[in-house]
């Protein structure tokens, strides 16, 4: 009885029934019933690092602000620089309360010069939909729509990723830079095309209506299909992320945590006079933060995970946030907070797996960056 | 896959071979297809003792770690070394993939099934 009420509850996607159709395995993840793998987190693991792979990411939310204030609104309820944001233009940012921690990170779109849409994370959806319109009345005139349910969102990820999607849309996607977006058809479907990921690897996320995301999705892996062009699942997602070391909310960034001691300094608009959280920003980059998220390679056999204690000659001096055995470095990975003074590379730790404590050495992040050709 | 019916199932989703004295241990298609791409595996030393229902080692796939539960009651007589160069074959083939070999001392854990009860279970 219970598993029925918990199954109804779960939203499904518009490519819901197209991943069971397709033998992909469904898990609930954060509210949604999602495919966690098709072939299985290896294989497609390395398709996205080797080829291409396609993913159903439309569990994410998107909010749209617009009207007379609508910069003024961002610039204040986001902590990057939204000011330098062209049209066109996208920029990783991060929503935070006033004591500087995460309400989330997201993806800040300039669609116009008083208009924006932030791309926030499933689980955080309803509160950053309700954060960010309370913020927004607070400094004039702006209107806050969650608009997520107009859209469905697909990306493909991987070296293929550009010769796949061209054939498919009469936008020139090579012009389109990292970080940029622009408007065409993607199979006669009208798309937001965004040359943004999570995967490490060059790509695009496509916003297109949901009645037509069968329809792109189908295309993209048929037009893939002879350059080894998979679906994927949330499984590979995670993986994939972990080796690029971005962050995953609820893992390695929360409402506990800042982006100073996440090591995301670099998205925090210092310049900027004021935004939600600044005044203890500047305050701790000013004094140092206790902790840094640092990287780790196992150096025992044992694999670190979500939760497990960190010691070092014996005292616990932190906590893995994230952990796996890669598929494509084919090591033991994971990312820490830990003391600034045992965050420097090669200094070694003990990470606790399951009461026993196995050795691990003290790496840059990220693990994975990929080749960049000219 | 069909389950063969030289064995006998848990409902923890092992199998469990018994020649003589001597069971071999492993886990059924069913748990590898649940747990996904299998990256390590790590088993109790020869000479442990074990007992039935309680762990004889861990698996951990890309995504998750999980026990295994001992069958039956006994002592790890032999543990499969390839496993930790290929952890994969677990899930390539695990019918035909022990884990470890158990002397076993005492009975059997209550409730092994036969093929047709496991698959019933299954479905």
């Amino acid at each position: 009885m219970s598993d029925t009420a918990a199954t109804a509850a779960l939203k499904l996607t518009p490519l819901h029934a197209r991943h069971v159709a397709s033998g992909a395995r469904m898990v609930p993840y954060a509210g949604w019933e999602m495919p966690v793998e098709y072939s299985g987190i290896t294989a497609e693991h390395l398709a996205v690092r080797t080829r291409a792979g396609v993913f159903d990411v439309s569990h994410m939310g998107e909010i749209e602000i617009a009207g007379k204030d609508a910069v003024k609104a961002v610039q204040h309820l986001t902590c990057n620089d939204a000011g330098k944001l062209k049209m066109g233009q996208a920029q990783y940012s991060a929503l935070l309360t006033p004591e500087g921690t995460f309400v989330d990170d997201v993806l800040v779109y300039r669609l116009g010069p008083n208009h924006f849409m932030i791309v926030v994370n499933a689980a955080n959806a309803a509160r950053a939909a309700d954060w960010i319109t309370a913020q927004a009345k607070a400094t004039g005139d702006a209107a806050v729509v969650d608009s997520s349910a107009r859209y469905a969102l697909i990306a493909i990820q991987g070296p293929a990723a550009l010769d796949t999607v061209q054939p498919l849309t009469g936008a020139d996607l090579a012009s389109v830079r990292p970080y940029w977006f622009t408007y065409g058809e993607v199979s006669q479907a009208r798309a937001l095309i965004s040359r943004t990921g999570y995967t490490g690897e060059d790509g695009f996320e496509i916003f297109v209506p949901p009645n037509m995301a069968d329809r792109v999705w189908q295309s993209l892996l048929q037009a893939g299909h002879a350059a080894g062009v998979v679906p994927c699942g949330l499984g590979a997602r995670d993986t994939l992320r972990l080796e690029a070391a971005m962050r995953l909310y609820g893992n390695d960034i929360d409402d506990t945590t800042t982006p100073v001691e996440a090591g995301l300094s670099g998205i925090v608009g210092w310049n900027k006079p004021t935004f939600v959280g600044a005044e203890r920003l500047r305050a701790q980059k000013a004094s140092g933060p206790e902790r840094v998220l640092a990287g780790l390679e196992m150096l025992d056999r044992g694999i670190a995970r979500h939760g497990y204690p960190v010691l070092k000659d014996g005292a616990r001096v932190g906590t893995v946030t994230s952990g796996t055995q890669t598929p494509f470095l084919k090591k033991a990975i994971a990312m820490a907070y830990l003391p600034p003074s045992l965050a420097t590379p090669g200094t070694r730790v003990d990470v606790d797996v399951r009461g026993r404590a196995s050795a691990a050495t003290v790496v840059p992040l990220p693990f994975y960056k990929r080749p960049r050709t000219v | 896959m069909a389950y063969p019916n030289d064995r006998k199932y848990t409902k923890d989703h092992e199998w469990v071979r018994l020649s003589g004295d001597t069971a071999e241990v492993g886990i059924t298609d069913y748990a590898q297809q649940q747990l996904g791409d299998v990256v390590f595996v790590d088993l109790q030393a020869v000479g442990t003792a074990v007992t039935a229902g309680t762990p004889f080692g861990t698996i951990e796939s890309v995504k998750a770690v999980s026990e295994l539960f001992a069958p039956l009651s006994g002592e790890i007589v032999a543990v499969n070394d390839r496993l930790a160069q290929a952890p994969e074959d677990v899930n390539t083939r695990p019918h035909e993939t022990w884990m470890v070999k158990i002397h076993v001392a005492g009975g059997a854990a209550d409730g092994l099934l036969d093929s047709a009860q496991y698959e019933a279970l299954l479905t």
